[in-house]
């Protein structure tokens, strides 16, 4: 977020409808805003459609917003919404994100020994890997998926996952050590299958 | 020092996330990279964990806003 947000005058020139400032607020944040929503998603077309629908509700809501938080952060959560709305239209099962996760003892003992840091950096950052990372991150619960992808992803603080997701900061760190231990099974055993070709 | 059995893995999983963010004190700290030291197991499972987040987060990095998503995007807004 650049220092030019921190004042109160670009608010001041949101809030009075300045579209050459809505337009700066568009340009800094797009990328970001695309990224998550299709880290949420795994699709284009849905993360143009949030992407479109993000910045039309923070044009609406805009006069409401009141600087508690960077606008970056209440972007994300705009975003988020969206994404979780689409899943929940989707996925009739879909548990929201309020709920509480249980989390056994038993859910996070590592299953896979594999050490896969070794493998080359080329079998690490090929295509077909980031296929199955994009896969692996959309196989988490959508509660999951959303802490991972603002706090180790977008870069959140802790806080600021736990304000933009409405939960508490015990439970952003609850959601993402299971999070990313789900996300290190799930490259273990595709890396474990694949290490057997360099042995 | 420590055995590593001070610390049993199954306690040390449950600090992981805050082992790796720098968010422990500095005892529960020590206690964790000493066990680290001394388990093998431990120590493919924090590195691989560590890995895991580093390749994500490599890999959203290659996400791009394409052109004509952009183009779209500021049209949508009359922005154009």
């Amino acid at each position: 977020m650049t220092n030019e947000y921190n004042n109160g005058k670009f608010l001041d020139a949101l809030h009075s409808g300045d579209k050459k400032a809505f337009a700066k607020l568009v340009e800094d944040n797009s990328e970001s805003i695309y990224r998550v929503a299709l880290r949420m998603l795994n699709n284009q077309q849905d993360a143009e459609d949030i992407l479109q629908e993000t910045f039309i509700k923070a044009m609406k809501y805009l006069p409401d917003f009141e600087g508690r938080s960077q606008l970056s952060t209440w972007l994300y959560r705009i975003a988020v919404n969206e994404a979780l709305m689409l899943i929940r239209k989707r996925k009739p099962d879909f548990i929201s994100i309020d709920n509480e996760i249980e989390t056994e003892q038993g859910d996070l003992i590592p299953r896979q020994i594999v050490d896969f840091c070794c493998m080359p950096e080329d079998t690490l950052l090929n295509s077909e890997t980031q296929s199955h990372i994009s896969a692996a991150i959309e196989t988490l619960s959508p509660a999951l998926r959303a802490t991972f992808i603002l706090r180790d992803i977008s870069g959140l603080s802790t806080k600021e996952t736990a304000d933009t997701l409405n939960i508490s900061e015990s439970a952003v760190k609850t959601r993402l050590l299971r999070a990313r231990m789900d996300l290190r099974e799930s490259l273990s055993s595709y890396f474990s299958s694949r290490m057997v070709d360099y042995a | 020092m420590h055995n590593h059995s001070d610390l049993p893995c199954c306690e040390l999983i449950n600090h992981l996330g805050e082992y790796l963010d720098g968010e422990l004190d500095s005892e529960t700290n020590e206690l964790i990279s000493e066990h680290i030291e001394s388990c093998y197991n431990c120590q493919v499972v924090v590195n691989t964990l560590s890995k895991t987040i580093q390749l994500c987060k490599d890999s959203s990095e290659k996400i791009h806003l394409p052109d004509d998503v952009h183009q779209r995007l500021l049209e949508k807004l009359n922005l154009e």
